[in-house]
């Protein structure tokens, strides 16, 4: 039956979209799921839109403050080795 | 010779800080020699975040949904600050990008037993692209996005850090 067809397509649909959100889940630490469990998926999405607002935000705000320190910034020499200090720490 | 510290050069957060601090002395030379006025601050501002932007885009290419979708709107943009009646040259691209991303299932109404439409629909206007994708796609991308996001603000937050002490 159709019906039948359409419900088994749904399943794995539904199944796919579960283990999105879980993923989302895990990027988020006040939701962790050893603490919260099982949350809704709403409620997943709803966090996740918070925190890339904040993310963006964030950006926002350091661009700020590299507009202001940019006079003092020496990036011309020390190029390579700045990069190499930042990315160990 | 042997670093144990040393990082992949060709990881995500290698070629973002490379691009984005070639960028920062792009922008810091084009600074006039006299001024540091408020407006001088705000333009240098603005350069800074659309920088920040384009080296992650450009750091991640045409790999992604949101990636491509934010090249597109980074070209446009600088299109039409040079020719302000260039806007329509771009229908075909846009077509193009939704060509790629929407594949079978692609509108939100069809999801509707799923409960979380309201919620999906604001992710789609934080994710950039985010309105022409199916619903499995924007979650995917979201994942993508944020570890991306995460990335550019640890790396400006050191840049910053590093120059302000």
């Amino acid at each position: 039956m159709s019906s039948q067809r359409s419900t088994s397509s749904n399943k794995i649909t539904d199944d796919k979209l579960n283990a999105l959100i879980l993923r989302l889940q895990t990027l988020l630490p006040q939701l962790d799921q050893s603490r919260h469990g099982r949350v809704s998926a709403a409620k997943v999405l709803n966090e996740i839109c918070s925190y890339i607002r904040r993310l963006q935000n964030e950006v926002d705000g350091l661009s700020g403050r590299l507009s202001q320190c940019l006079d003092s910034m020496d990036l011309t020499g020390f190029d390579a080795e700045i990069v190499r200090d930042l990315l160990q720490q | 010779m042997n670093n144990p510290h040393h990082l992949n050069p060709t990881s995500l957060k290698s070629r973002f800080t490379t691009r984005f601090l070639r960028a920062l002395t792009k922008i810091r030379a084009q600074k006039p020699i006299s001024s540091s006025s408020p407006t001088e601050i705000f333009r240098r501002y603005r350069r800074i975040k659309v920088a920040a932007d384009k080296s992650m885009a450009y750091s991640v290419r045409s790999r992604r949904i949101w990636s491509r979708a934010m090249l597109w709107k980074l070209r446009s943009r600088s299109y039409r600050r040079q020719d302000p009646c260039s806007g329509r040259r771009f229908g075909k691209t846009n077509q193009a990008i939704m060509k790629k991303s929407s594949n079978e299932n692609t509108t939100t109404r069809r999801e509707d037993g799923v409960g979380f439409v309201e919620e999906a629909d604001e992710l789609r206007q934080l994710v950039p692209g985010g309105e022409t994708m199916n619903l499995c796609n924007l979650l995917d991308e979201t994942a993508h996005y944020i570890k991306c996001l995460t990335t550019q603000v640890q790396v400006m937050k050191k840049i910053a850090d590093f120059y302000s002490f």
